[in-house]
């Protein structure tokens, strides 16, 4: 690893720090300040490939590794670090990044300047809390992340944005602030906020089993599981495009990451004991967030609940606790960061033409736009997980490890295949085939700035859908490293069946 | 023998420049990028099947497609034997010859170069799907062959009937994909890997072994069995998922004819022929297999006997032959299933393309009640489908009857559930021949009764589109004459059989052959008994259908409306997932009970602070009473305290 330059924390800063120098741009210079975010979104995506290129796939270890005391007395560091399994999440957000910015292009009006300063914040934010190694650290930029996000929402949204936007925030800081307390009660116990010594340390069943809780209060509402989704849906609609997608795309998966890097590590055997709360959970949010999507008039609306089904997998994966499971959940959070994110750019870019979301207001969308009816069906093919695209291989994966954990599990997990196939394929119906509805006649079809801002999660949907070697080698040993980890607590397990013994008693 | 990868991947070639470059810059010239491709595959195929003749086969890959967690490996690669063989030849040939004749049929189309893109990437998928050589990949060729079937019913996406009847496809197939799916997993879960030889080599050593299924103990092969079968009930359209097949007819027709007839639908029996070892070692599968097919194929025979729609006709029959096709797996007739598949691809495709010869004549008119005397207008049509109806019913010499003869007589020979199989398919025949020749006599015979203007534009079909029909119909003809019975053309004459037993195995038969010559003779007398009576009805006394519809009105109406399935499934599945998600979900558990307690706590927060804010009202008089107030309390408590 011979790079010259700290890479984390350039991915980090370089968007932050164009952030604020776009603050000193004249806002009337609307394009300078485009072409600025465009260009450090480039920037950023680019020094974030070697992340990629240069990956030690042979190690669980953390790589890229960067440490500085900070605050000493409180044992403090700049801690940051990836492995296997959070590096994905830092290639897709630089890249999804370019992407928001894209496609706000022409969509974003009012404002210019403080959004994309909003915008490049966020991505800084975001990319923090995937690399940070040290729990004070992680905190910050987990909590950060939100206020620009909060702004975004409130800001630039739809007609209810501001209720969406406080439901939001309310949500997840109710979650933040039990795991605040989580982190605190961690630190008490052990004297560090290294995420790493925090891992190899064991802790009584007790309080395991009270942390986890806390902790998943605020993963829970990130991914989020049911019954705690019902911010996603306002959130998602009234969010403008770039947020939606920065939602989609990244936002919900930190709940997922945390589960993998805090709660199963941390908590081995609290988590073991509530496999059956978590896969139960994962598939009624499969089944529920499914269904309910059939019932959808709002195209935002519709996928934003897709999303509660397609998290219920990536959870459902988590928890299965096996090879298959774990590896095809992580695969899956990419997954549907490329494919959601992707509907959601498609909205986005249809939503600039007729400033309506409602499905009845489309109808025979293919007859004028084809080239933009040919993309949108190959993301709702993605979707509903057709081999040779990406969402199969992370779909069969789950399914297989769930099956493999819990029978009735994998079963009913498979239902939600069929499900998204119904409600995808009816959305694609009603706005691209029939008559031509009078309201999109004459339409213009994508221009080159839309296929541009598309064309690299096609390319990601085919790449991982037919070789899908190159992302699931980096979590191999990751994800092993992981599961021997949980799986080898020979008196832990002890523990367990006595500690239920005596829950049960 | 590396050229085989050019069978499947020249019509993903095509496929790629039709969809990037066809809408703009081939426009027309698109037909023949994809013809090329699928015409280069042909070539090829019957390169290869040569090979494999001549004792070559082949299993190699051609790189690990997904390798993920603790020992989960599959590849992309590619299983070459005979049975592999009898394929290739029945699709890329059907595939080719549907290819030139939609030159004719699809002149003018706006949407001209989809068309043959789609149809390059289904030649493309179905090459994947019967070359692979594990399960995943055939599941890979499975689901994207549905996909091009979804895409080419839909073509004519304005109609909403036609993108209807794309979801449906797609959405019932799905349901028999969850089964599927499912198998494979288990399959994998059981043997440790995907690929066909090594789980073939391993299923004996599991037969006994046991599963616990919510509680139950059941036979661990047989539960694999049956989920795999589930995708073939979805995929070859049997009941109870037949009811996408005859709404696909939605489709253009030599749409119908390749995909709905002589290929996709047949992945299903394919598959259990591939299958083949897992499916023998669970007789009680076996068993569910053959009477879903016996069934099947009378089932949709019924249905057939009182459509008007020509195309539906034709569609109930795939679905009664596809019922012939896996009744034979089920009886572990393999060969005879993929002999009957064979043949059917030729005379069915042929029918439906006659079909759509009618219909281009008709200016797309599908009811048969307003045709008639068509005869003399197309001859060619008239005779190629005359001929084709011939060999549906089974009357010898023409294909159908050897292939479905060898179904017959090797059911009747079966252990089991075969005799009763056996006799739902003879039934099943006597239907074939009458629906076949009543859409013969409503449609060629007899007098026009359509419009003026109809009789003004009636024609028999250009070249193009003859041509191909001619083609089919020497496969109509003569494709069965590769499997004639030994009884009649002496020793080796049964070559397709033998053909494909190392991979399929054949059944073994001790029967008399006075036995034998009685099975035959009562299929072809009943053959020519439904083909007499359908001559009676429509020829002879034409009042008699509406009489007997008249005496049966009850039967005729359950029949008419395909036994109200779509109705039933309307019911129990699409309006009551809707109505659950509605009333339940969106109306009650989101709106009321999590949103509720979401917005319920701040609500009772705000609701506490406004009664605590009372209580600071800045009102002086106020807190000089509340003090006087707490002070008397105060010495209240004291005195209570004291004296107590």
């Amino acid at each position: 690893m011979e790079i010259g330059y700290p890479i984390l924390s350039a991915v980090i800063f370089v968007p932050v720090i164009g952030g604020l120098v776009l603050l000193l741009v004249n806002r009337a210079n609307e394009s300078i300040i485009k072409w600025g975010a465009l260009l450090v979104t480039i920037v950023t995506f680019v020094i974030s490939l070697p992340l990629f290129t240069d990956f030690d796939k042979t190690t669980y270890l953390m790589q890229f590794q960067e440490k500085h005391a900070w605050i000493p007395s409180w044992n403090i560091n700049y801690f940051l670090g990836v492995d296997g399994i959070s590096v994905f999440f830092v290639l897709l957000s630089t890249l999804i990044s370019i992407l928001c910015v894209l496609i706000s292009w022409n969509a974003i009006k009012d404002k210019v300047k403080e959004f994309y300063i909003a915008l490049l914040i966020t991505e800084g934010a975001m990319i923090g809390v995937f690399c940070s190694l040290d729990f004070f650290l992680f905190y910050l930029f987990w909590e950060a992340m939100l206020i620009p996000m909060y702004l975004i929402i409130g800001v630039w949204g739809g007609p209810r944005r501001l209720y969406a936007a406080i439901k939001f925030f309310l949500y997840t800081l109710v979650g933040s602030v039990l795991m605040l307390v989580g982190i605190i009660v961690l630190y008490n116990h052990a004297h560090t906020f290294n995420i790493l010594e925090l891992a190899n340390h064991t802790y009584p069943y007790k309080l395991q089993m009270i942390l986890f809780w806390a902790f998943f209060a605020a993963f829970a509402v990130k991914v989020p599981m049911f019954p705690l989704h019902t911010w996603l849906p306002d959130a998602h609609t009234e969010a403008p495009t770039a947020g939606s997608v920065i939602l989609a795309a990244i936002l919900i998966k930190m709940g997922a990451y945390g589960f993998l890097r805090f709660s199963i590590p941390m908590f081995p055997d609290a988590t073991k004991a509530m496999i059956p709360v978590m896969l139960g959970l994962s598939v009624v949010a499969i089944i529920y967030g499914g269904l309910i999507c059939l019932v959808q008039t709002d195209m935002k609306r519709l996928i934003a609940y897709s999303s509660v089904s397609h998290m219920g997998f990536v959870t459902l994966g988590i928890f299965a606790l096996n090879s298959y499971g774990v590896e095809g959940g992580i695969l899956q959070m990419i997954n549907h960061g490329i494919v959601t994110g992707a509907l959601f750019l498609c909205i986005g870019i249809i939503y600039d033409r007729t400033h309506s979301r409602e499905i009845s207001d489309y109808g025979g969308l293919a007859t004028p736009l084809p080239v933009y009816a040919g993309f949108f069906m190959v993301f709702t093919l993605a979707t509903i997980g057709l081999p040779g695209m990406n969402g199969f291989v992370g779909e069969f994966l789950i399914i297989l490890g769930g099956f493999a954990a819990s029978r009735i599990v994998g079963v009913l997990a498979a239902t939600g295949v069929v499900i998204s196939a119904g409600y995808m394929l009816w959305l694609y119906q009603r706005v691209f085939f029939m008559n031509v509805n009078e309201k999109v006649a004459g339409l213009k079809d994508m221009d080159a700035r839309e296929v541009l801002t598309l064309l690299p999660l096609l390319a990601l949907v085919f790449w991982i859908g037919v070789y899908p070697d190159s992302f699931l080698g980096f979590m191999h040993v990751s994800v092993s490293h992981l599961l021997e980890k949980i799986n080898s607590g020979g008196p832990a397990d002890m523990n367990v069946a006595q500690a239920i013994i005596h829950m049960v008693k | 023998m590396k050229y085989y990868l050019l069978i499947p991947f020249l019509p993903l070639a095509a496929f790629v420049i039709n969809i990037l470059l066809g809408r703009k810059i081939l426009k027309t010239a698109s037909q023949w990028v994809s013809i090329l491709a699928v015409f280069g595959s042909m070539v090829i195929s019957y390169m290869t099947v040569f090979d494999v003749i001549r004792g070559h086969t082949l299993n190699a890959d051609l790189y690990t497609w997904i390798i993920a967690g603790t020992g989960f490996r599959v590849s992309v690669g590619f299983l070459i034997d005979q049975l592999t063989a009898v394929m290739l030849v029945v699709v890329t040939t059907v595939s080719f010859l549907v290819h030139v004749y939609s030159v004719g049929y699809m002149r003018g189309d706006k949407g001209y170069y989809r068309f043959f893109a789609y149809l390059s990437l289904f030649t493309f998928s179905m090459l994947m799907l019967i070359m692979a050589n594990n399960m995943l990949q055939l599941y890979f060729g499975w689901e994207a062959v549905g996909l091009c079937s979804y895409l080419l019913i839909g073509f004519w996406y304005e109609k909403k009937s036609a993108s209807d009847a794309g979801k449906k496809a797609f959405i019932v197939n799905r349901f028999g994909d969850f089964g599927f799916g499912l198998g494979v997993i288990l399959v994998f879960l059981t043997f440790g890997t995907l690929h066909y030889l090594p789980v073939f080599d391993k299923v004996a050593s599991v037969a006994g072994q046991t599963i616990s299924i919510f509680g139950m103990e059941v036979n661990l092969v047989t539960v694999i069995a049956l989920l795999l079968f589930c995708g073939a009930v979805g995929k070859s359209a049997q009941f109870p998922l037949h009811v996408w097949l005859p709404d696909a007819m939605e489709g253009p027709t030599p749409v119908s004819a390749l995909i709905h007839a002589a290929t996709m639908v047949t992945a299903g029996v394919f598959m259990l022929a591939r299958l083949n070892p897992i499916f023998n070692v669970s007789p009680v599968a076996m068993d569910v297999i053959a009477i879903t097919g016996g069934f099947t194929a009378l089932f949709a025979a019924t249905i057939a006997l009182v459509q008007n729609d020509i195309k539906r006709v034709i569609a109930y029959s795939t679905v009664s032959q596809l019922g012939y096709m896996v009744l034979a797996c089920g009886v572990g007739a393999y060969g005879a299933g993929i002999f009957h598949l064979y043949t059917h691809a030729f005379f069915k495709a042929l029918l439906f393309l006659c079909a759509g010869s009618v219909m281009h004549a008709m200016a797309g008119e599908l009811d048969m009640q307003k045709m008639g005397g068509l005869r003399k207008y197309m001859p060619v049509t008239y005779w190629t489908m005359l001929l084709a109806s011939l060999s549906i019913s089974g009357i010898p010499p023409f294909a159908g009857f050897f292939s479905k003869d060898e179904i017959l007589w090797l059911a009747f020979n079966g252990n089991g559930v075969g005799k009763f199989v056996w006799l739902l398919g003879t039934v099943a025949a006597l239907l074939t021949a009458f629906y076949s020749f009543r859409l013969i006599y409503l449609t060629f015979h007899g007098e026009f009764r359509g419009t003026e203007e109809q009789r003004h534009h009636l024609h028999e079909s250009p070249k193009v589109m003859t041509i191909p029909l001619v083609l089919l119909c020497i496969g109509a003809v003569a494709s069965g004459w590769i499997g004639i019975p030994e009884l009649i053309g002496g020793e080796h004459s049964n070559w397709i059989a033998n053909f494909v037993r190392p991979v399929v195995g054949h059944p073994e038969v001790n029967a008399a052959h006075s036995t034998a010559w009685m099975v035959i003779a009562l299929s072809v007398a009943i053959a020519l008994t439904g083909i007499f009576v359908a001559r009676s009805f429509y020829i002879k006394n034409k009042e008699l259908p509406g009489k007997f519809a008249g005496m049966f009105p009850f039967t005729y109406r359950v029949l008419f409306n395909k036994y109200y399935v779509d109705e039933l499934y309307d019911l129990i599945i699409v309006r009551a997932a809707k109505g659950i998600a509605r009333n339940i979900m969106v109306g009650f558990t989101d709106s009321k009970i999590i949103e509720g307690i979401v917005n319920g706590i701040p609500r009772l927060i705000g609701w506490t602070s406004a009664q605590i804010r009372k209580v600071q009202s800045g009102d002086a008089h106020r807190y000089a009473a509340m003090m006087v107030l707490g002070m008397f309390l105060i010495f209240a408590l004291m005195l209570v305290k004291l004296l107590g």
